[in-house]
């Protein structure tokens, strides 16, 4: 018993350098030896993926709209990448644009990525770049008022009324939908201004830790569909059959959140157990 | 009168802005309000940018605690924003049209042009940089929840078994539990969607009434100083 304590005290003590190694091995082995666990699709990535995939092809135009930084690239540049793939695979246009500062050069990187696997695919026909445009909110507004104003020309300085695609947009009516790739509450934003004032669908594709905040949004129909962090990725390869790094990530994502729950449960019995015997102790000094 | 101003300014615009949305009459008013807030919006950018200069310039000067880095920020500034400039004005292409015939500032064009390479930087030292400092989350959050996440009353257990839950249902692996996709989905369905429900009523009638106090002069901070 004594030396259970022994162990249990230490563990309590344990220095966190030792769950940082934990930690690494676990995300880095899975990534080294794949386990290939089956990635098993969610309702609302579902949801998501029959909205687009429903679309006609070579009808209006999506817009992907690319509002993260490089911190959240892991989680989101893999739905990035499904979502356009998901597209093109369709022939459906795509329109990419960015509402963060630090997006136009991870947008125009997924966009031209996912570009190149589809030689018969035309800039300016299938698809087009828009860039960085500041002002979040009065950008989708200016969006829904005029499209030719908000944006006079693409991210390359070419004008919009020398580019098919974007020639004939005057506004959301012109538009698919919209779906917004972000680690902020800026598809709350899109939801306002795009759904709520001009009647545009709009889908999102956030951060793990953001997913939970857009389930309202969900079930009251203002989401069309929702991908939550590094698994809404994987859910969404599965479902358009491109496996990418989101379908990689998910083995080493399994082994850190058991990881994390088998720490919780051992930091958990070693306290209480220490915590019973300490007061066990101190009653039976107090007798004395 | 300076404080007098910009109040009115503030009701005026709040009340057309307001009005505009029940008022079609009013829309080439708010057409142009869109396009008047795209152009500042433009110019906060700006106004970051200086304000950045000016506080590392400030502790640059007076040699602050760990002014060094003050220096590496503002040089990083500079050495983006020319690097931006450069390469997508397409200032080399030009240079290198004018006088790329002669060998040496041929060879020069091109070397610069390497050196200034914006997207080059930003996809391969930004984005892992980003990556990195954010990806430690995943180390402290082990961390954390070791040292700090105890189940010592009703809502902490409450708090830590749907958690876990969650945190099983979210991957490949919880799958393979009977339930816990099930109790997950539901988790995120029920209780979770509604206490954020209840939470954002709470904000969006909390954003009402302060828009309204700062419509009506009541709310005055946003002017700064004291009254």
């Amino acid at each position: 018993m004594a030396k259970r304590m022994g162990i249990l005290e230490r563990i309590l003590r344990l220095d966190r350098r030792w769950v940082f190694i934990m930690v690494a091995l676990s995300v880095a082995l899975p990534l080294v030896f794949p386990l290939r666990l089956p990635v098993k699709v969610s309702e609302p990535v579902e949801r998501l993926y029959h909205a687009i995939d429903k679309l006609p092809p070579s009808g209006r135009p999506i817009l992907l709209s690319v509002d993260y930084d490089p911190s959240t690239v892991p989680e989101l540049r893999p739905m990035t990448i499904a979502v356009l793939h998901h597209c093109f695979k369709k022939r459906i246009p795509v329109v990419v644009l960015t509402l963060h500062p630090a997006g136009p050069g991870l947008a125009e990187d997924a966009l031209k990525s996912v570009a190149a696997h589809y030689p018969q695919a035309r800039y300016g026909k299938d698809y087009a770049f828009l860039g960085y445009a500041p002002g979040v909110g009065l950008v989708i507004l200016g969006i829904g008022q005029d499209f030719q104003r908000t944006f006079p020309s693409d991210a390359y300085g070419t004008p919009i009324s020398q580019i098919p695609l974007l020639a004939h947009i005057r506004s959301y009516r012109d538009i698919e939908m919209v779906v917004d790739f972000t680690a902020s509450a800026l598809y709350e934003a899109w939801i306002g201004y795009a759904y709520q004032r001009y009647g545009c669908r709009v889908g999102a594709g956030v951060t793990a830790v953001m997913a939970s905040d857009a389930y309202p949004y969900l079930q009251s129909g203002q989401l069309v569909g929702l991908l939550g962090g590094l698994s809404g990725a994987a859910e969404y390869e599965t479902l358009v059959g491109w496996p990418g790094s989101g379908q990689a990530g998910m083995d080493a994502q399994s082994i850190v959140h058991l990881l994390i729950i088998a720490l919780i449960i051992i930091g958990n019995v070693a306290y209480f157990t220490v915590r019973r015997k300490k007061r066990l102790e101190a009653e039976s000094k107090s007798a004395i | 009168m300076r404080r007098l101003f910009p109040l009115a300014i503030c009701f005026i615009a709040g009340v057309a802005m307001l009005t505009q949305y029940f008022v079609p009459f009013l829309e080439p008013l708010y057409e142009n309000a869109l396009i008047w807030g795209r152009i500042i919006a433009a110019f906060t950018l700006m106004l970051g940018m200086l304000s950045l200069v000016k506080v590392h310039t400030a502790r640059v000067k007076r040699r602050t605690a760990n002014w060094q880095y003050s220096i590496i920020t503002l040089g990083a500034l500079a050495y983006m924003m020319l690097a931006g400039f450069l390469s997508r004005g397409g200032a080399f292409e030009a240079l290198q049209k004018a006088w790329g015939s002669t060998p040496v500032l041929g060879s020069l064009f091109s070397g610069l042009q390497k050196v200034f390479d914006f997207d080059s930087v930003f996809m391969n030292v930004q984005i892992p940089i980003q990556a990195t400092m954010f990806s430690l989350l995943a180390f402290y959050i082990a961390s954390a929840a070791f040292r700090a996440f105890r189940a010592r009353t009703v809502e902490a257990t409450l708090l830590l078994i749907a958690a876990t839950i969650v945190m099983l249902g979210r991957v490949p692996i919880g799958a393979k539990i009977p339930w816990v996709t099930q109790i997950t989905a539901w988790i995120l369905d029920v209780p979770n969607t509604a206490a954020k429900r209840g939470i954002m009523i709470g904000v969006g009638l909390g954003m009402v009434s302060t828009s309204i106090k700062i419509m009506l002069g009541i709310e005055r901070t946003y002017l700064g100083g004291k009254d």
